[in-house]
């Protein structure tokens, strides 16, 4: 496969050296192992080396039943866990072909919603912290503790949470759920502007990320890459958009698109996604419906012997789950098309060519989660 | 062409100047949300820990460990009947039952030990969920740290206590 | 204006000792003790400073994310500096295998050695100065270039590709920087007119210098702090030491009292620049005259000479630790492009206004 911009002029080849951006290692979020050929400071190749968290995630599943297999989906990408779990909901019920009730739709939107801002609040930090800025880290934690706070007094759990499950929700909403949400939303308005003068606005930055990690729109498409990295660069995949599932097709949000693909343009990107959840969040917030939250499953749930598959739309991009039943209690073969293997492999087009330096800045703007990959 | 030339270069120095003049103003707004909070030291969020227990508050539903609650006359409502043992999903439930004969000769299975490993569990509430004699719930403490790992294999029922009859 | 016979003068007290000593001792023995006297406080202070600066930097840092910083060891958390330097005492000190025993044993006093040389020339209080020379600028730019030499040794001598890139980096923007901050101390020198820095001090008598020479004086300031920074190896220009690129640079092999030495020398040498940079703009150890003011006048004449050269020392130390917390940090060519080709071209431009305005005399 050909890609589109090598942009490499080897100096010396017997200069060059190997680099172990190893395992342990403070900017790589994650377990991840990366042989970079440098020579002196450009880089010449890059080999991610994965597997150090795999945990046999689908292979336990074909023992679990399919009440039971969605606890293990929060720990796979831990940042968008709500997203993960629905995700697996929507394969059972689309299995058994159940209608849920128009309250736990609206309940796990709301949800989603705010995992999404949660996981780019976190982003956001970490962004600052690669790049050497420390102070952003903690202004992002703030934000980001109260919408756990959230999820703590409804779901019972700040990251991992198992709430969502085939039939609905596990649990009706705290009363204090939506003013205390609503508060959130007002000051998040206000705490991004913040955001934009620390980083956003900053001339180092700027330049640090500008013109950096350009992904050109032939290369993503061949590779497969999903998410705020491929809207970036211009290709339109939002899943909400283009296969809606449970009442995303009736919200109003724009999917936000930019050509220019470079580092600077994912994270806008990002920011902007941020402020479609709070306009999601605030058109809904007012309007939950009432009714029942769990429409009732029966205690051993067998599904029909086929295939199923669902897509949704992580914070990452686009996870897919591929359900293989044989019309048994427990799942025959169940694979998830992870949104951050696929976005792994836009490492190399991006960082060939460039400085070490800039391999940070692009790592940061990639935002992988690590036990997403080798599940 | 003398003309142009200057120009051209009048603008080069222009822009020169324009750009490190906003170069500064961005750092100084950045400099400024950092300035902002040192000298507001009323923001700082940290929880002194271990001195504030007394005004913590932990939400309600937080999921803390499982427990078997007991009334005042030591009687739980577990019937021993192993459905949460099936729905554990890594097996951190054993609960072991004995059977015994009552005076009438008819044979009644009892709890004798429910066994919680509480360092494999991962509080996912679907014990809880399929009981059906609403027996487990969720206690929302959070200060369970051991020496030992055999501390945390413990059972949830008290010694000496029965299940309560069910009032007809 | 420094004739109040009732402020407090920290020169009466040294002078008293060395009547004292030469009373009573032979002149060869008293001028031994004095200076085994001069050398002991000379390290106090130096020692003093560093550990006030350490628990500094580590309170304005939690202070401007939001939290608390330690508050455990001590009151406030005042002994934290003191149980750190204990941990690193205790410490076992690695050598690696394959290094350069001699060099990789030398690199940290001679960084140290250097940050305490440059402190000879400056002028503490009014009488106060260790060594009155008559360059005792031109020395200060001088030693303090030497230090690089330190750094290469460390990341050459330690066997290791992360410390060589990082020792090369940091040899780069160190050498790189001292010309813009050179230039930027030339621009007062060409006001004042002389290289000495009891001269440069005794000249702002009648108002700090970034007030009297307007435009140069605050231009070269700002270069000056820029370039000092540059020159520290602290954020936002610590590639050197950056740890989310390359675990710590040039002293990653360093562990124990080395490590502890390379870190002392990084806040003497933070010192010693805020030191400069107070004693060519913001005044050295003259107080704050507003004219006309007589009794404001008054009560800054009370407070002695060395409170308000500490005073303006230290603010300058928090305005540096301000940028470490706030912006993220340049790449090593964004670095070395800044300044080529903005802070050296803006300081030659400067030095020649500063020349301009001394001749025409348009200074204060």
């Amino acid at each position: 496969m050909e890609l589109t911009n090598p942009k490499l002029e080897v100096n010396e080849p017997d200069e060059e050296f190997v680099i172990n951006v190893g395992p342990q290692h403070p900017s790589t979020h994650g377990v991840l192992h990366l042989e970079i050929k440098l020579d002196g400071e450009q880089v010449l190749d890059v080999k991610p080396n994965l597997g150090y968290i795999h945990r046999g995630i689908e292979k336990i599943s074909e023992s679990l039943s399919y009440k039971q297999f969605t606890y293990l989906t929060s720990r796979m990408d831990y940042l968008s866990a709500h997203i993960n779990n629905q995700g697996c909901a929507l394969v059972v019920e689309k299995g058994l072909e159940m209608e849920i009730p128009e309250r736990a739709k609206v309940i796990r939107i709301l949800m989603a919603e705010l995992t999404r801002i949660a996981s780019h609040q976190l982003w956001w930090g970490a962004l600052g912290l690669d790049l050497g800025a420390v102070s952003p880290f903690f202004f992002a934690f703030r934000e980001r503790e109260e919408i756990l706070e959230v999820f703590e007094e409804t779901c019972g759990y700040r990251l991992t949470m198992n709430y969502i499950t085939p039939g609905g929700v596990m649990q009706d909403l705290h009363p204090e759920f939506v003013p205390k949400v609503k508060k959130i939303m007002a000051e998040l308005k206000n705490t991004m502007k913040e955001y934009d003068r620390l980083l956003t606005g900053n001339i180092i930055f700027q330049k640090r990320t500008q013109g950096v990690g350009i992904l050109t729109k032939e290369d993503l498409v061949s590779l497969g890459i999903t998410g705020p990295i491929a809207r970036a660069s211009g290709l339109s995949c939002d899943v909400r958009k283009h296969s809606p599932y449970e009442g995303y097709e009736k919200l109003d949000f724009k999917e936000i698109l930019a050509t220019t693909g470079d580092s600077y343009t994912r994270y806008l990107v990002r920011l902007e996604e941020m402020k479609q959840s709070i306009y999601i969040v605030e058109q809904l917030i007012d309007n939950i419906p009432e009714g029942p939250y769990r429409e009732k499953t029966k205690a051993v749930i067998k599904l029909p012997k086929g295939e199923f598959y669902q897509k949704v739309e992580t914070a990452r991009g686009e996870l897919g789950i591929y359900l293989v039943s044989d019309g048994g209690s427990k799942p025959y073969r169940l694979k998830y098309r992870t949104p951050n293997f696929s976005n792994l492999q836009a490492l190399k087009p991006m960082v060939i060519g460039s400085k070490i330096g800039d391999l940070v800045a692009i790592m940061a703007t990639l935002d992988l989660i690590i036990p997403d990959i080798d599940r | 062409m003398a003309l142009l030339n200057f120009k051209s270069t009048m603008k080069a120095i222009y822009n020169y100047c324009r750009n490190v003049i906003n170069a500064f103003i961005s750092l100084i707004n950045g400099m400024r949300v950092t300035g902002y909070y040192i000298s507001h030291p009323k923001q700082i969020l940290t929880q002194q820990y271990p001195n504030n227990r007394a005004t913590l508050y932990i939400p309600e539903r937080f999921k803390g460990r499982v427990i078997l609650p007991h009334d005042e006359n030591n009687e739980h409502k577990c019937t021993g009947c192993s459905i949460c043992q099936m729905s554990c999903p890594n097996g951190s439930i054993t609960i072991l039952t004995v059977t015994e004969e009552l005076p009438d000769g008819k044979k009644k299975k009892r709890l004798d030990r429910w066994e919680y490993n509480h360092g494999m569990c991962t509080l996912c509430n679907l014990c809880i969920e399929s009981c059906p004699s609403d027996a487990i719930k969720m206690e929302n403490h959070f200060e369970f740290a051991v020496y030992d790992r055999k501390n945390l294999i413990y059972d949830l029922n008290k010694p000496g206590s029965k299940l309560k009859e069910k009032s007809e | 204006m420094v004739n109040n016979s009732e402020q407090f003068h920290l020169v009466d007290i040294t002078t008293g000792i060395h009547e004292w000593l030469y009373a009573n001792l032979s002149s060869g023995l008293a001028l031994t003790a004095e200076l085994l006297l001069v050398a002991v406080s000379m390290i106090t202070l130096v020692v003093v400073t560093a550990i006030i600066m350490v628990y500094m930097e580590r309170k304005v840092a939690a202070f401007m994310q939001i939290r608390l910083g330690p508050n455990r060891v001590g009151f406030w958390g005042t002994l934290q500096a003191v149980a750190d330097v204990l941990k690193l005492m205790m410490k076992e000190i690695v050598t690696p295998k394959a290094a350069d025993r001699f060099l990789f044993a030398l690199a940290p006093f001679l960084v140290t050695a250097v940050s305490f040389m440059a402190l000879a020339p400056i002028s503490f209080a009014p009488g106060i100065q260790l060594w009155d020379v008559n360059i005792g600028v031109l020395y200060i730019s001088a030693v303090t270039s030497i230090g690089v030499i330190g750094v290469l040794m460390a990341g050459w001598s330690s066997n290791n590709k992360y410390s060589l890139l990082g020792a090369m980096r940091s040899g780069a923007q160190i050498v790189s920087y001292e010309l813009s901050a050179g230039l930027s101390v030339l621009a007062i020198v060409v006001m004042v007119g002389s290289l000495s820095v009891n001269d440069i001090v005794v000249s702002q008598a009648n108002g700090w210098w970034i007030f009297k020479g307007h435009i140069p004086a605050i231009i070269a300031f700002v270069i000056f702090i820029i370039a000092s920074t540059a020159e520290l190896n602290r954020a936002p220009f610590d590639l050197a030491e950056a740890e989310s690129e390359l675990t710590a640079g040039f002293h990653t092999e360093y562990s124990g009292m080395k490590f502890a030495m390379f870190f002392l020398s990084e806040y003497t040498n933070m010192f010693v620049a805020c030191m400069l940079g107070a004693t060519l703009f913001l005044g050295g150890w003259q107080p704050f005259y507003i004219g006309g003011l007589d009794g404001f006048n008054h009560v800054m004449d009370f407070i002695p000479g060395i409170i308000w050269f500490f005073g303006k020392t230290f603010s300058l130390v928090f305005l540096i630790m301000w940028f470490r917390w706030t912006f993220p940090r340049l790449r090593i060519d964004q670095l070395l492009k800044l300044e080529w080709k903005y802070l050296l071209p803006i300081s030659i431009v400067n030095v020649l206004i500063a020349a301009f305005i001394t001749l025409a005399g348009w200074h204060f």
